[in-house]
């Protein structure tokens, strides 16, 4: 492997009685769209916040661009992209408005802020405020957001939960275009084993703030015929359960 | 220079935070009217004290030395008790009446100056002053005042009883309508601090608290945005809406009850912002910390709802006992009030509400960096 844009080395994390992450090592290669497969409370969004700079791991080290991030916020920030899980934008303000507010950050301008719409289709909704999009738009709103810097690496935490089928497609299609036309990486958090199988290259399983297995699909359906199927034989459970 | 102050940035969260107010009226409402209204309320209800304490000026004007002259000088000397004053905030006679059904009224008499008698009326610390003319009671009080009517009433009918005086034919009420002496005058820089204080308070605080609880903050800051500009925008959003609203009150009232600023203008710009920085400090300050609405709301609650009812917004804090009158008069909104209203009123200048401004600006600066130590934006 190349210089990893991501890598983690032995990071752990804990909230008061609560080991969210225990001794993670991770290496990320450019271009490479990756899956953190687990069901709920299996540390992937602590790991998450901890690579997007968001939580500081109690021990060990994370490295964006072979860089840490303290000294380096400002730098990082310019070329990480990211849509939290959850994360309510100002309602009343206009879908082209908020987007602009966070092209400011970038010191960008309307006309990203014009291909950022298209990208994600939401030319029609241009005038509408935020608190009138369906969920589906808001969620393509938080991926437009993420995108508007162009960045490097992208992080996406749990980003289709909730959705209707069809609002997960479009979704979907956005970021089969992103993987086509650009070098971003990604990591994507989810617990829906079709996302990870349908979207990403290199897919890691985990459960209880520890990476059970993990590799390209090809090579983890080698153990079992389906990732359900190899979840339950690795955790005794379904990751839905 | 340029570096720090990403000024593109700076207006679209000026501009984002701005909209996001003007296009939500129940933001204005909740967040503003609606604690006026409690307030309101509470200072309405605020009446019912089973010793009340009157406070009366004694013009010295009015021959009190003739003694037994005047009704007003035979009332003072043989039924009221005289007190050699300790100092010059100590009253000169008292009378205390008793009132099982209505409640006891302990009446306090100040003798002083027709001069300062006014200043002690337009601060609220005396709603009524009595006067000698050729033997008669002249009574001065605002008419529209209801606290003052009720004091003169009250005392008209100690004064008519019993075998002092005949008030009904020996006395004349004299109403006080000059600007700087009626209700209106003392109420309206209430009000406008007031305004501040919600504004700031709910707008700020509760406006961080929110943002910290939808993620939105967390969000912000995982780009370039320069946190300092986040709150900079809302700090000079909430200054911008408070000059509008205090801009709207006094024109109004400029109209409609023809209130006149007698003091210098430049101290009330000044005290006005001193004011807007002490209660946007401790506004910062409040939502450092906590991602819990409700948590946010008691917190803010905790800070204003005692300022409203001690800080002499709606009637005089002189009424209340004299160890907490002095605690109450550091309290931030009482110090804006009272600079504001020694302007609208008195003819203040620099020289009268200098420390207040210089103290009003330290403690905004003093919240405003315990906020930052400890605030948490994920």
């Amino acid at each position: 492997m190349t210089n990893p844009v991501i890598e983690a080395k032995n990071v752990w994390k804990s909230f008061r009685t609560v080991q969210a992450v225990k001794g993670i090592n991770l290496k990320i290669p450019k271009g490479q769209f990756t899956a953190l497969l687990g069901p709920n409370g299996a540390g992937k969004t602590t790991l998450v916040e901890m690579i997007e700079g968001i939580q500081k791991p109690d021990s060990g080290e994370i490295t964006i661009m072979g860089k840490h991030w303290r000294g380096n916020e400002d730098k990082l920030h310019h070329i990480i992209g990211l849509s939290l899980q959850e994360t309510r934008f100002i309602d009343k303000l206009r879908l082209t408005e908020t987007l602009q507010l966070f092209a400011s950050f970038f010191n960008l301008g309307k006309e990203r802020v014009n291909e950022i719409i298209e990208i994600v289709g939401l030319e029609e909704k241009r005038k509408s405020f935020v608190v009138n999009l369906s969920g589906g738009q808001r969620q393509r709103l938080a991926i437009g957001i993420a995108l508007i810097n162009a960045p490097s690496i992208l992080l996406l935490d749990e980003p289709t939960t909730g959705l209707d089928p069809n609002a997960r497609r479009e979704i979907w299609d956005i970021l089969h275009r992103l993987k086509k036309e650009s070098e971003t990486s990604m990591i994507l958090t989810t617990h829906y084993m079709e996302e990870a199988e349908n979207l990403c290259d290199y897919i890691v399983i985990m459960d209880n703030g520890v990476i059970l297995r993990e590799g390209t699909l090809d090579q983890l359906l080698q153990e079992a015929g389906n990732l359900d199927d190899l979840f339950v034989s690795l955790t005794g459970r379904r990751i839905n359960d | 220079m340029i570096k720090f102050l990403r000024l593109n940035q700076l207006w679209q969260l000026t501009l984002a935070l701005y909209h996001e107010i003007t296009r939500e009226p129940g933001v204005l409402f909740w967040g503003i009217l609606f604690p006026i209204l409690i307030s309101l309320g509470l200072g309405l209800a605020f009446t019912k004290k089973a010793d009340v304490v009157r406070k009366v000026a004694v013009s010295r004007s009015s021959g009190i030395s003739d003694r037994g002259d005047s009704e007003l000088s035979g009332f003072l000397e043989k039924n009221c008790i005289k007190k050699q004053p300790d100092s010059k905030e100590d009253y000169d006679w008292k009378y205390d009446h008793k009132d099982d059904k209505l409640g006891n009224t302990l009446f306090l008499f100040y003798e002083m100056d027709w001069p300062e008698a006014m200043v002690m009326l337009k601060r609220g610390t005396v709603n009524l002053i009595l006067q000698s003319n050729n033997g008669k009671t002249e009574y001065h009080f605002d008419p529209v005042n209801a606290d003052a009517e009720l004091t003169f009433r009250k005392l008209r009918d100690i004064l008519g009883s019993g075998a002092v005086l005949n008030v009904e034919s020996n006395s004349e009420i004299k109403p006080l309508t000059v600007t700087g002496t009626r209700y209106i005058d003392f109420l309206v820089p209430g009000l406008i601090t007031m305004g501040v204080m919600m504004s700031t308070m709910w707008g700020i605080s509760y406006g961080i608290i929110e943002k910290r609880s939808k993620k939105l903050l967390r969000r912000l800051v995982a780009t370039p945005m320069r946190k300092s500009h986040f709150l900079v925008a809302l700090i000079t959003v909430r200054l911008t809406m408070n000059v509008v609203e205090a801009l709207i009150l006094i024109l109004f009232t400029l109209i409609i009850f023809n209130i006149m600023v007698q003091g210098s203008i430049s101290a009330l710009i000044l005290m006005f912002i001193a004011g807007n920085m002490a209660f946007a400090g401790i506004a910062v300050f409040v939502s450092s910390h906590t991602s819990n609405t409700e948590v946010g709301n008691g917190l803010i609650n905790a800070v204003v709802m005692p300022m409203v009812v001690l800080s002499g917004i709606f009637f005089s804090y002189q009424n209340f006992p004299d160890w907490s009158v002095k605690i109450i008069k550091v309290l931030p909104l009482t110090l804006m009030t009272d600079g504001i209203r020694s302007i609208f009123n008195e003819g203040a200048g620099y020289s009268e509400v200098g420390i207040s401004i210089l103290v009003l600006s330290v403690i905004g600066i003093l919240f405003f960096s315990a906020g930052l130590k400890i605030f948490k934006w994920h």
